[in-house]
């Protein structure tokens, strides 16, 4: 951590207390961590028979051993891909559209247009999705992916909204003066740059939609949990349903890990100049977006919460 | 419109799940987040790496995987937890890193300016945390956490769909009894959520404007 407004230079005593303190902490959590691997690698008792515990072999090689286990893991994780591209490729038309008419100088464009997005943002995709899996009857994949792209369309559509808004007003008022159209100015001056300004909480809305992509677990869309904990745990039987709830978080966390990795990246280069903070918390997106923006909507990660 | 007037009593049930659910995982998350906040920038190395690890696991992985966990998991695990509490605690883990972020981007918020004035004025750590700092980070801090509870609002839904009989699961239930009204069953849910949800988004866009015209 580097020097913080906030605190003297630690001397050696205050060195020698931290680094105490860093010991215990360090020791703590590992003997908690110890405590449940042990608690979990136990047998277990179980009706009158003794089941082994949860890292025994037998409990794992029956799947990891199969390559159609494989193969079907790669099937779900190929399913939350796909929802996840083809959702993020109509969350953005849709986003930029929303925008359009949002910011429309005709109060009949722009006030059902306003109804209409704070319905959609207020309300859970999950419902949205058994929504139109009964009315639309359009089958899980295709509910799935139009409400993630309907939801978080309108999530985009307000980000880009506000990048307009904090835009210097000369930019509008020399694109309409050079004799564009009103249409023309935003398509070609605003926009742009808009959405580059926005690119940071864009990126982080898409990687919060394939997190989302998981809840057609629940309306029935075969993606990675569904497969996992529900096709191959009946499947392959119970007792392998930790060992599959195992498996499935850690291909989560890294298709996650890498996307978030990417999007601070990305943060990280369109702004390069972060204002000095008062806590430095690390690598974090979030403080790469100083400014009026930061305030408009909370860090872009938090903005993404939805 | 008559399914959703005779299933009146079932819809407020399921609202008074969904505001349960809200407020008691929302308090926790604030406390569990704020411990967090705090952990992340305490200067014992230890401290603030296991937060980091913290906040990145649970929000890398989907709430439908933490629920699952918290529902079906802990049961074969052992634990007898009913279903209501096991929602609780899944919701309060995962919004706990969002409250976290949202604290720490308010405390960053404020100009480092301040600190350092207030520093050369020869205040300690504490008084300048107290004095300074905090009560300017507060304002900036509420309309991020609204929108947090607002997102919380809105993810408890999927408890809905771990037994839980809030809003969700209740209109699921009526939308798969009343096969011919499935518009008006999940429109009257969508009303209830939007109950909740909009006067907060625009308590939140009040807040943000009144705290903004004071910098």
């Amino acid at each position: 951590m580097s020097a913080s407004v906030l605190f003297d230079a630690p001397g050696p005593r205050a060195k020698r207390r931290s680094r105490i303190a860093s010991a215990i902490v360090i020791v703590v959590v590992l003997a908690g961590l110890a405590w449940i691997v042990f608690t979990l690698a136990q047998p277990r008792e179980s009706g009158g028979i003794t089941l082994p515990g949860y890292f025994d072999w037998t409990r794992w090689e029956k799947l990891v051993t199969d390559p159609e286990f494989w193969g079907a893991v790669g099937r779900g994780v190929l399913g939350t891909l796909q929802a996840a591209a083809i959702a993020a490729a109509g969350a953005l038309v849709i986003g930029v559209l929303f925008a359009l008419l949002r910011t429309s100088p005709l109060a009949v464009v722009r006030v059902p247009t306003t109804i209409v997005l704070e319905f959609f943002r207020g309300m859970p995709v999950l419902l949205m999705m058994l929504f139109i899996l009964l009315v639309g009857s359009t089958g899980a994949f295709w509910a799935v992916v139009i409400a993630l792209a309907i939801y978080n369309g309108a999530l985009i559509g307000e980000a880009l909204r506000a990048g307009i808004v904090s835009l210097p007003r000369g930019q509008r008022e020399a694109g309409l003066s050079l004799g564009l159209t009103r249409l023309q100015t935003k398509l070609q001056i605003e926009f742009p740059q808009a959405f580059r300004q926005m690119l940071p909480i864009i990126v982080a809305q898409l990687v919060v939609l394939l997190k989302d992509t998981s809840l057609g677990y629940i309306v029935g869309y075969n993606e990675l949990i569904r497969t996992t904990m529900n096709n191959l745990s009946s499947f392959y039987g119970n007792r392998y349903l930790f060992t599959l709830f195992l498996i499935t978080l850690v291909i989560y966390l890294a298709i996650n890990l890498t996307l978030s990795w990417v999007a601070r990246r990305l943060a990280r280069r369109r702004s390069p100049k972060a204002a000095p903070v008062l806590l430095d918390g690390g690598e974090q997106g979030g403080r790469a977006m100083p400014g009026p923006l930061a305030a408009a909507n909370g860090n872009p990660e938090n903005a993404a919460t939805e | 419109m008559n399914v959703v007037i005779d299933n009146l009593p079932a819809y407020l049930e399921g609202f008074g799940q969904t505001l349960s659910l809200l407020l008691i995982a929302g308090l926790g998350a604030l406390v569990v987040g704020t411990i967090v906040a705090a952990m992340r920038i305490s200067p014992v190395p230890a401290l603030s790496s296991v937060a980091a690890v913290y906040t990145e696991l649970l929000r890398n992985t989907p709430l439908t995987l933490v629920l699952f966990f918290c529902a079906i998991i802990l049961p074969y695990l052992g634990s007898e937890l009913p279903y209501f509490w096991c929602a609780i605690i899944g919701l309060t883990a995962y919004t706990s890193p969002f409250v976290a972020e949202a604290l720490r981007s308010g405390i960053n918020g404020v100009p480092v300016g301040q600190a350092e004035a207030a520093r050369s004025l020869g205040l300690g750590f504490g008084q300048t945390v107290s004095i300074v700092i905090f009560p300017q980070a507060f304002r900036m801090v509420i309309p991020p956490l609204i929108n947090v509870l607002i997102a919380l609002t809105k993810n408890t839904s999927v408890a809905g769909a771990f037994f839980v009989a809030e809003l969700f699961g209740v209109g699921r239930t009526l939308a798969n009894a009343n096969g011919n009204a499935v518009i008006a069953v999940l429109l009257a849910v969508a009303t209830f959520y939007l109950v909740i949800t909009i006067p907060l988004g625009i308590l939140a866009g009040r807040l943000e404007k009144r705290f903004a015209v004071q910098r």
